[in-house]
């Protein structure tokens, strides 16, 4: 019994690294630009297309059959890709939206998920395809003891973790990270002091938008990549970002794993509750401390 | 001297008008000041001083009018072009001093708009007990901290035009005297400033120039010397 | 409730209050229109396609109650609409009621449903209102996916359409159309009535000003609960009429997709007006018709219109026809 919870909760973990990356970016594009980021989902989906396409069919798109851009490089190129991506899309559409109510935002944002979605829909398999890039490195298994755990599996856990703390020494111990909390509180004061608000906003967006890019390449070894993979998965970011505090970034990151944990546990006990597991979390931290764990009571 | 002899002056604004999204805050504000010099801005609450100064730095949804600083034109800079090209430092109403910023993080926001700036230490030097705190969080600090460092801050980047908006605004008596003892240390070291101050007794003493705005509009200008002969009608504008 | 209506008046939206009389008979016009159109529909259009028709613009009138007149954006309301879908399907084929009893009690158990979530997602404000009940909505997914008696993937199929009141048989699709059209109607009659109550103007004060409204006394969060129920309940009455036209609740109808479809209906149409849902429903309905055959890049277009919406046409349809006639409320 024992073994079958640590074991689930390995694969729990698994699922928190994705929770965490994705919270972790809406948490930091909410807090400067007070957008709920409805895409970042298909942004994800996106990003883990993004690898396929450079392992797989880039090559034959341009004739080169025998080019495959690897899994480490599209560590490197994707999120740079979806990063800009979101710089187009800040740049282009929502940053017309700053005056208005958040709501119009959001629902910017949902339109851009039916329209990344249908094109993948289009263009791939909707039942998904797999990523053949695994690097060499990385493939195999290890053996916990409790469990045998693929390599690739801890590798991800290990290395989102890194993702995660890096980001978090960024915003909270850099200059550049002083900035962003300074705009996140008064972005009126912080331009009059001379600071260049709207480029940092851009660069937010950009940033959180990479950072849902970057989880995508790092899911594509694990998940089939399919479109509709950051579909769901964005509700259940929802879920966790409100258990979690929306304005914080150490909540987002803890929840994120936790809750990942909470699911895999569920599925030993009660495992058609694993689905909703997190939602009635929810509910009972909307009961008992509606700003969320990590929120500041206001 | 002639306060209104000057050639070019530092700060001149003319026919200021700003909104805030519908409603017409500002109607024409007209006011200089040259370099060096000390000015006040005096009126009773929501009569325009604050917005007058949020107009300058670009903080207002739409402004018209004429805002020149060093002959060069400002009305239509972006709000974070503003301090650097026009080397101001603002304090702004309630201090803003940063919550989720450490005293030191706070201090070290701004970028310079300037060349002499203070140094960190100079800044330790001149207000020790931001250095005792340095690495606490901003609005743990006591009102009379928060003021200092509002105002550590904008002397550190090198700034030389200040727009202070109400610092001696519910601090002790003690306080107010080593904010003042600081003013006139400034101004005697050349800074040019305007204060926005609801303590005339605090403001009088050290201002070259009083403009006394209501309605968004400035309605009288009294220079220094003239203050004892207006003392009625300032009484007037500023009673409540 | 009717000695508040003065003061309410006095900050209520002014506009919709002195509705002149211009607006008045635009309003009219366009009433007699609606009538006359639902009326002879069937002679012209498959009558099926109408009814759906009818079936989303009840669903997008129902959402307009919350978010165009009491400024709250629930992304859940599939919960309702699905939710009710299952509840008729149900209750129509397992245990046998007849369908307008089936549709009636579809309806409350949606209002039920709509009194748990809107509960805890008045706690919070504004976005996270919209997370909130985007997730408890969620759960009524994963409920309608799971549960033993709701058919998983497939649904619930084959609910039998009975007999109304014992005696008309609605698998007449004539017979069918104009039981659909009634409910519209009535559906339509309520909203308009609730809008037009000094439960309404207060509704449309909290929306306008909050904090004034709450200043003045009124309990918002009563308000807005009741709101919620109320447009949960007749976006129940909508599912549950379209489970019987097509005698099929699917999953579809209880996805989050579906959540964002009747927002965008509304938001198409003209959100706070009368008349914008039916024409925004309309719009879209008709468009997903037309444009089946390409797959599915219909969604890309469906996205696109969201994008170009929220980005040029806020006011919707309805809404900028309103301001290029000068009118006060359509």
């Amino acid at each position: 019994m024992l073994k079958l919870i640590l074991a689930q909760a390995m694969l729990g973990l698994n699922n928190g690294v994705f929770y965490a990356m994705l919270s972790l970016g809406l948490a930091v594009i909410f807090g400067l630009l007070n957008v709920v980021n409805f895409a970042h989902g298909a942004l994800y989906m996106t990003g883990a297309f993004l690898a396929l396409i450079l392992y797989s069919y880039l090559g034959v798109w341009i004739g080169i059959e025998d080019l495959h851009i690897n899994f480490w490089a599209a560590l490197i190129i994707v999120p740079i890709l979806i990063g800009a991506l979101g710089i187009l899309i800040e740049r282009t559409m929502l940053r017309w939206l700053y005056r208005f109510d958040p709501i119009y935002s959001l629902l910017l944002t949902f339109g851009i998920t039916l329209v990344l979605q249908g094109l993948f829909v289009n263009f791939f398999s909707a039942s998904g395809t797999p990523y053949p890039g695994q690097p060499e490195s990385l493939r195999g298994v290890v053996d916990l003891g409790f469990m045998i755990f693929p390599k690739y599996r801890l590798f991800a856990i290990g290395f989102s973790i890194v993702i995660c703390l890096a980001v978090w020494f960024i915003i909270e111990r850099t200059r550049i990270g002083a900035m962003l909390r300074a705009g996140t509180e008064n972005p009126d004061l912080v331009k009059a002091f001379g600071i260049n608000v709207p480029l940092m906003v851009t660069l937010t967006f950009g940033f959180g938008t990479g950072l849902a890019g970057l989880a995508g390449v790092l899911a594509a070894p694990i998940y089939s990549v399919g479109p509709l993979m950051g579909a769901d998965l964005i509700i259940i970011i929802f879920a966790v970002v409100v258990i979690g505090g929306m304005g914080s970034i150490m909540g987002a990151v803890v929840s994120g794993f936790a809750l990942g944990l909470v699911e895999g546990i569920t599925k030993v006990f009660y495992a058609p509750a694993a689905n909703t597991v997190i939602f009635f979390l929810m509910v009972v931290v909307l009961l008992v401390r509606p700003a969320g764990l990590f929120g500041r009571q206001s | 001297m002639s306060a209104t002899a000057q050639p070019t002056p530092l700060l001149k604004i003319t026919d200021l008008n700003a909104w805030y999204g519908e409603s017409h805050v500002l109607h024409g504000i007209d006011l200089e000041l040259g370099e060096g010099q000390l000015i006040t801005l005096l009126g009773r609450n929501g009569s325009g001083r604050t917005t007058t100064l949020r107009a300058i730095m670009g903080m207002v949804d739409r402004r018209t009018g004429s805002i020149s600083i060093r002959g060069e034109e400002f009305i239509s800079k972006p709000a974070h072009r503003i301090a650097p090209l026009g080397g101001i430092g603002y304090c702004p109403e309630e201090r803003g001093i940063f919550a989720s910023l450490n005293v030191e993080e706070n201090l070290l926001l701004p970028p310079t708009v300037g060349k002499d700036g203070m140094s960190l230490d100079e800044i330790y030097e001149m207000f020790p007990n931001l250095k005792e705190v340095r690495k606490r969080m901003g609005t743990l600090l006591s009102g009379g901290e928060q003021q200092m460092l509002a105002i550590a801050r904008i002397l550190r980047t090198g700034a030389r035009l200040l727009l202070l908006d109400e610092i001696t605004e519910g601090l002790a008596p003690v306080i107010v005297k080593a904010l003042g003892d600081a003013i006139s240390r400034l101004k005697k070291s050349g800074y040019t400033i305007v204060l926005v101050e609801q303590n005339f007794r605090f403001a009088a003493p050290r201002a070259d120039r009083h403009y006394v705005i209501e309605h968004g509009k400035v309605v009288d200008r009294i220079e220094a010397a003239e203050v004892d002969a207006k003392m009625d009608r300032l009484n007037h504008y500023l009673s409540v | 409730m009717n000695d508040t209506t003065s003061e309410v008046a006095e900050f209520a939206d002014t506009d919709m209050q002195k509705s002149d009389t211009r607006g008045r008979v635009a309003q009219g016009v366009l009433f007699v229109i609606l009538t006359a159109a639902v009326l002879v529909a069937p002679f012209f259009l498959y009558p099926v396609f109408v009814m759906q028709l009818l079936c989303f613009a009840l669903f997008a009138l129902a959402f307009n109650l919350l978010i165009g007149f009491t400024g709250l954006l629930s992304f859940g309301h599939a919960a309702f609409f699905g939710g009710a879908a299952y509840f008729a399907g149900h209750m129509i084929k397992v245990w046998g009621f007849p369908p307008l009893l089936g549709i009636l009690l579809a309806a409350m158990a949606a209002g039920v449903l709509g009194l748990v979530i809107g509960s805890l997602a008045i706690r919070r404000q504004g976005i996270y209102f919209a997370m909130i009940t985007l997730a408890l909505a969620q759960i009524v997914y994963f409920f309608a996916l799971q549960l033993p008696f709701t058919g998983g993937e497939n649904g619930l199929q084959g609910i039998p359409r009975g007999r109304l009141l014992g005696v008309i048989d609605l698998n007449d699709p004539l017979a069918m159309y104009y039981f659909v059209a009634a409910i519209f109607m009535a559906g339509f009659l309520i909203i308009y009535r609730i809008i037009h109550s000094p439960f309404g103007q207060v509704l449309q004060a909290v929306r306008e000003n909050e904090p004034r409204a709450l200043s003045l006394g009124y309990n918002v969060d009563r308000f807005k609960l009741i709101a919620f129920v109320m447009s949960a309940t007749l976006a129940g009455l909508a599912g549950a009429t379209k489970a019987l036209v097509f005698q099929f609740a699917s999953l579809t109808d209880a996805h989050w997709q579906m959540s964002g479809e009747v927002i965008l209906m509304t938001l198409l149409g003209g959100m706070g007006t009368i008349f914008g849902p039916i024409v925004g429903a309309v719009t879209i309905v008709t468009l997903q018709h037309e444009l089946s055959s390409i797959g599915s890049w219909v969604q890309v277009v469906i996205g696109a219109i969201f994008v170009v919406a929220v980005l040029l046409f806020r006011r919707g349809i309805i809404g900028e026809l309103a301001r290029v006639l000068r009118l006060p409320s359509l």
